[in-house]
């Protein structure tokens, strides 16, 4: 789960990592009473969105197309600028190399007080998955893409690995620190910004902290400047704050669903839905669909163990896709039963009616059963033995209708 | 000799008065496990009958393991609880046995609770760790056999394919494919799709090399990570057995958590295009579809002289 820059840095501000001033703004007149209450002469005006590479997007007007503005994150020098630039900023849809071409409307605005920059660094806190521990990135290439600097100059970023036994000792952020070349007061301010960074991912079970750039001021502050926040949402049951802090705006709104009712859905682009039960399995379905010339419209892994209930919302969501042209179900039967599969599937189509085709594979417990219960029904579907076998009878029904 | 468990293997179900943990008991001893108790904190004394057999329940895992000499457990326990169930086991079957596996199925485990408790089981080199979010290990028998998870029993039979993979439903698929050509499994271990786990691809592989039984490896991954990569570099090195693999996610969208939490592509690290070619520079069979997997399999047996 991620939270927007405004909200990280407010966490950051209670922990007492230093953040600058700022205010959060829904309106223009927020944005121009947010600049007459900073009292700094230079703010920042910044588009709040769950997605990267704010500064060098692009926004559109959301009606007509038209752009409007370069760059999501802007310099205003006077309260005019403020007002212009949160125009063209608030409303908008703001395009970045993370949105996807479809872009993000920008609801959220965040006017910061501006600071001297002697130096920018980068700063990440992460959970390396092959060392089993919390990794602490730094570089002094800050404003840089990350993954740019591991690759050309891997020497200039510097790591960490905490101990979960021992946890951040005060050696490590001393020589982490010194990497990045700080001396005297800078150093110690690392030094204890880095502590409260680090007990800041582990009591709010971050799944990460990534501070582009981390900044040295000209009187030796470090200050993070930017903050991307991302929770581990396994940890969800002891947080549960969480929910007064997450822009459902931000989310899609199947995916939402999908996950209040115990199911796993990322929509795709493509026009072939699909139901299978395990992660695993959905994927290879997906794969196996693209493998045999078709594209996927979903990932959608009803669980171990779904009853009719969640297989008929599962169905449901697959079917206000307007994208999709067919139905491609896969299941293998290990908890799952086959059977439960076959009845949510009717009750789902009489329900809502079914208009594209729809191949049903069953494997493994009570297949037998689960299909005697569809061949005994009125649907027309087409069944499968092999997900191969599956996902070449989707793609070949559906380009037979183009 | 399959790995890690056999057919007398004595297991323990931690979290056995769950509904979770009941129906997984039956299921397991049905199969033809030799679940030997169980553990639920407070509900010490109490007497499940489970599949026309009376099971014990204990307060603690030392209790346990002392009353039942059990060889390994299986974790039922919801993901708050789960990772200091998983610490509870490795400490009592370190300080008792000194060895022990313990297979934790709980899915939706925060990832630093594993953090915490995949470092406390490292310190125990005794004790090895299956999971979470996994379906767990099964050495199939000649009657019966050992099952320790949620896998569907029926559909194994035993013989020389080893099978590991980080998706339960795509194991299954794979144990069907190895039927598919009349060839049964030695053991099949799913390590899980958390982003920290116990047991890796690299431990299962040297198993499986090291196991008489085995003959044959199916290896599954998924995106997200560099355990498929750091594992096929592994391989070319130390297996002499033929391996087939195949890898789910070549079509997810970078950035987006497909269903497990580790299966996510970040900073375009962890494709599946990229697992596929270090399983090619390794040598090993790669199937692009799970449906062909056994077809792949039965080539790389008679390659191998083994068909």
């Amino acid at each position: 789960m991620n939270i927007h820059e405004y909200q990280g840095k407010s966490m950051f501000r209670e922990a007492g990592v230093n953040v600058l001033d700022g205010v959060h703004c829904t309106s223009i007149e927020d944005a121009l009473s947010a600049y007459d209450s900073l009292g700094s002469k230079v703010v920042a005006v910044k588009s709040q969105i769950h997605a990267g590479g704010r500064g060098k997007g692009t926004l559109y007007s959301p009606e007509s197309g038209e752009k409007v503005m370069v760059g999501g994150v802007k310099i205003a020098h006077s309260r005019e600028d403020v007002e212009l630039y949160s125009r063209n900023i608030l409303g908008n849809k703001l395009v970045t190399i993370q949105t996807g071409e479809d872009g993000k409307i920008v609801n959220n605005l965040y006017v910061e007080a501006g600071c001297a920059i002697a130096h920018e660094y980068y700063l990440a806190i992460l959970v390396d998955r092959e060392a089993k521990a919390v990794l602490i990135m730094a570089s002094t290439e800050g404003g840089m893409d990350i993954e740019e600097v591991a690759e050309n100059t891997p020497e200039a970023l510097h790591k960490v690995w905490v101990d979960p036994a021992a946890g951040l000792l005060g050696f490590q952020k001393r020589n982490l620190g010194m990497d990045l070349g700080l001396s005297g007061a800078a150093l110690k301010s690392f030094f204890g910004i880095l502590g409260k960074l680090y007990d800041v991912f582990v009591m709010n079970d971050c799944a990460m902290i990534e501070i582009n750039p981390l900044v040295r001021s000209e009187d030796d502050e470090i200050i993070a400047l930017d903050a991307k926040v991302s929770f581990d949402e396994n940890a969800s049951f002891r947080h549960k704050e969480w929910e007064d802090i997450r822009d459902l705006g931000e989310e899609d709104d199947a995916e939402v669903r999908a996950k209040e009712l115990g199911l796993s859905y990322v929509k795709l682009d493509g026009d072939i839905g699909c139901l299978v039960n395990g992660a695993g399995l959905a994927m290879a379905t997906m794969d196996v669909i693209q493998l045999y010339g078709g594209e996927p419209a979903n990932f959608l892994d009803i669980g171990g163990g779904a009853g009719e209930d969640t297989v008929n919302a599962a169905f449901e969501i697959i079917l206000e896709d307007p994208n999709v042209k067919g139905i491609l179900v896969n299941i293998f039967g290990g908890i799952q039963r086959c059977d439960i599969v076959a009845k949510g599937i009717l009750a789902s189509v009489e329900k809502m009616g079914l208009e594209v085709p729809l191949v049903i594979r069953l494997s493994g417990t009570n297949y037998k059963e689960g299909r005697a219960i569809i061949d005994a029904s009125d649907l027309q579907t087409y069944s499968a033995k092999t997900l191969a076998e599956g996902a070449k009878k989707i793609v070949g029904l559906i380009g037979g209708e183009q | 000799m399959p790995i890690w468990i056999n057919e007398h293997s004595k297991v323990l179900v931690q979290g056995i008065t769950g509904s979770q943990g009941t129906f997984h008991a039956t299921k397991m001893i049905e199969y033809g496990t030799d679940i030997v108790g169980g553990v639920t904190p407070g509900k010490g004394g109490l007497l499940l009958d489970m599949a026309e057999k009376s099971v014990s329940v204990y307060d603690s895992m030392f209790e346990a393991i002392q009353e039942t000499d059990a060889d390994a457990s299986v974790i039922y326990v919801p993901p708050p609880f789960a990772a200091e169930a998983i610490m509870e086991a490795a400490d009592a079957f370190d300080q008792i046995k000194g060895e022990g596996v313990v297979v934790c199925i709980t899915e939706g485990i925060p990832t630093l609770d594993m953090v915490k408790a995949v470092a406390y089981v490292d310190q125990r080199p005794g004790i090895r760790l299956i999971g979470p979010n996994c379906p767990g290990i099964i050495t199939p028998g000649k009657d019966g056999g050992c099952k320790i998870g949620i896998m569907p029993g029926h559909i194994h039979k035993k013989g020389r394919i080893g099978i590991v993979s980080k998706s339960g439903t795509l194991t299954y698929e794979a144990v069907a494919q190895t039927m598919s050509i009349g060839e049964g499994q030695s053991t099949c271990i799913g390590i899980g799709g958390d982003p920290v786990n116990g047991t890796g691809f690299i431990d299962c592989l040297a198993g499986f090399q090291a196991d008489l039984q085995t003959e044959a490896i199916v290896m599954i991954g998924e995106i997200g990570g560099t355990a498929e990569e750091d594992a096929a570099a592994w391989a070319a090195e130390n297996v002499t057995k033929p391996i087939v693999g195949f890898v789910a996610g070549a079509t997810a969208p970078p950035g987006k958590r497909m269903g497990h939490a580790g299966a996510i592509i970040s900073g375009g690290k962890g494709t599946a295009a990229e697992k596929f070619a270090a399983f090619k520079l390794a040598g090993i069979h790669i199937a692009n579809d799970p449906s062909e997997i056994g077809a792949v399999l039965a080539v790389a047996l008679k390659e191998a002289g083994l068909l």
